[in-house]
């Protein structure tokens, strides 16, 4: 494990007395978080803690309570639409699903950014994305259609168009979500590539252990909007907090509940929905 | 009953929000039609799928309904002696209502549908996430072509669609009934006026919007909906409102233009 974590490298990301809600409910509460400049850091948590929700304000797709994000000098929560889309030029993001449009091709896909941003002549464009394409060990897929790849594939393939820019900054949702171990394995080399090849600062939210000791520096630990603790590797593994150590035995945490309440919740009659709508954790 | 009007409360809220949603993405949408550079290539990728793909049905439907004015009509005027005017009325008809009002039916069924299940399938997908963080406008790179297309394959599918239908009650009433093929048109020569096609025309402007609006907008804010937004239920959901409010938005729009026109 390599440790980046130096003192005097400026953070790449501030966030200060974070808030979010959706609807009336409170999603993150007063988070404070430092991203340093060449480390990966993983964001992990159940489901519900609102690692979700973070990366999402990060990104500016949603829109936080009060405190602030700041991005590269960027203050997202506050950032007009302009503002945004030239902070986002130097971020590249690996959603979950993978989120290829499934109207083009592979390769299509990984072109996007470059040719809507950029000048660059066609050979340009083909060698650049297929110089990306190769680095995720894709080479040779480039007319395949979304639907025709693998799950592994997918993401890959997703990876490789959130870099096809070289951002200085990578956004990485779930990277082993649906994969099976081998396939997740070699994802977090290809993130670790990243980091060591192109310097990036890598973002990473997951809720697998294995994943986040492989590649972390640092490791962020959510609970129900609220930061448990940041740490690296190590000083997360000897935490003697009780998240943590749930987190890390994968025991189920619940809140004490007493026999009354829990004689109500067996037999009521019908089951109260808090909050109406999407349910984001 | 408080529960009752707290409920009537919610809904008139939520309604008048979800209308503030669709007006404001219309507004970006059409800002963003007229700011350059237009890319014409997806424009006409669209074009191929609303338009030139949606010919069929308008010209089945069109030639259907053609052939049952003619029908009906010729009984109505033999009564009076007057099936020579057969084919003012028959033209009449097609331009002025029936032509833009059964093309639009058809395009929200066959386009409009696809359009709402396409974009709403990208939000759920996080695609359009996607998009903004690859720092490209959604409303410019997805919906601009659409709206561009929509709005001009509605005219010209509404011409096919007259066109069509004139041909119907001619079938009916000169090849089935013996109508004089000279009095049919010469009776259109003489009655239909530009005022006529006009109407057509901006009915088919004004549907074109609505349809391409309500489909594309109900996708996008797919993730506002009330009753949630997941996966496959929630996309069906929206497409089935997307289809019914543009169908009866086109009926409402359809009568109000017809009022002022006339």
């Amino acid at each position: 494990m390599t440790t980046t974590d130096d003192q005097t490298a400026p953070g790449i990301i501030k966030i200060e007395q974070l808030t979010t809600h959706y609807g009336e409910r409170q999603i993150l509460d007063e988070l404070n978080l430092e991203v340093n400049r060449g480390e990966v850091l993983v964001i992990m948590g159940g489901s519900g803690s609102g690692k979700s929700t973070l990366l999402r304000t990060m990104l500016g797709l949603n829109k936080a309570t009060s405190g602030s994000v700041d991005i590269m000098g960027i203050d997202v929560v506050n950032a007009n639409r302009k503002q945004l889309y030239q902070l986002r030029r130097n971020i590249g993001v690996a959603f979950q699903g993978g989120a290829l449009f499934g109207s083009m091709s592979l390769i299509e896909n990984v072109q996007l950014p470059l040719r809507e941003h950029t000048n660059l002549d066609e050979n340009t464009i083909r060698i650049m994305s297929r110089l990306k394409l190769d680095m995720m060990n894709l080479s040779g897929f480039d007319d395949l259609m979304p639907s025709e790849l693998s799950g592994g594939m997918i993401k890959r393939a997703a990876l490789a168009r959130a870099v096809v820019m070289d951002p200085k900054l990578l956004f990485f949702d779930e990277p082993s979500a649906g994969l099976d171990p081998v396939v997740a394995a070699e994802l977090d080399e290809y993130i670790l590539e990243l980091k060591q090849a192109m310097d990036m600062t890598i973002v990473v939210v997951t809720h697998e252990l294995e994943s986040a000791f492989r590649i972390a520096d640092r490791i962020t630990i959510l609970d129900k909007g609220k930061m448990v603790i940041t740490g690296t590797v190590d000083e997360v593994k000897q935490s003697q907090d009780q998240h943590v150590q749930n987190l890390l035995n994968r025991r189920a945490a619940r809140d004490p509940i007493s026999p009354d309440e829990y004689l109500d919740l067996l037999t009521r009659t019908k089951a109260s929905r808090p909050i109406p709508g999407r349910i984001h954790d | 009953m408080i529960n009752m009007i707290s409920r009537l409360g919610q809904s008139v809220i939520y309604n008048c929000e979800q209308a503030g949603y669709l007006t404001l993405f219309l507004l970006r949408a059409l800002g963003r039609m007229f700011s350059w550079p237009i890319k014409l290539g997806p424009i006409i990728k669209q074009l191929h799928f609303i338009g030139a793909k949606s010919t069929f049905v308008i010209v089945t439907a069109s030639l259907t309904i053609g052939l049952v004015l003619g029908l009906q009509l010729y009984y109505e005027l033999n009564k009076f002696g007057a099936v020579d005017r057969l084919g003012t009325v028959v033209a009449l008809s097609m331009i002025r209502e029936m032509g833009p009002v059964v093309t639009a039916l058809m395009v929200i069924g066959r386009a409009g549908s696809a359009m709402c299940a396409e974009v709403g399938i990208m939000r759920t997908d996080e695609q359009l996430d996607a998009l903004e963080c690859m720092a490209i406008d959604p409303y410019r790179f997805l919906m601009v072509p659409k709206f561009w297309a929509t709005i001009i394959s509605l005219p010209l599918l509404v011409a096919i669609s007259d066109v069509v239908g004139i041909l119907g009650g001619y079938v009916a009433g000169v090849w089935i009934f013996d109508v004089p093929s000279g009095a049919y048109f010469y009776g259109m020569y003489s009655s239909v006026d530009w005022v006529d096609i006009n109407m057509g025309l901006v009915k088919s402007f004004v549907f074109g919007l609505i349809i391409v609006w309500i489909s594309t907008g109900k996708g996008f804010l797919l993730h506002l909906d009330r009753e949630g937004s997941y996966g496959a239920e929630g996309v069906s959901r929206i497409t089935t409102q997307a289809v019914v409010l543009a169908s009866i938005s086109v009926l409402v729009a359809d009568y109000l233009i017809s009022a002022f026109m006339i």
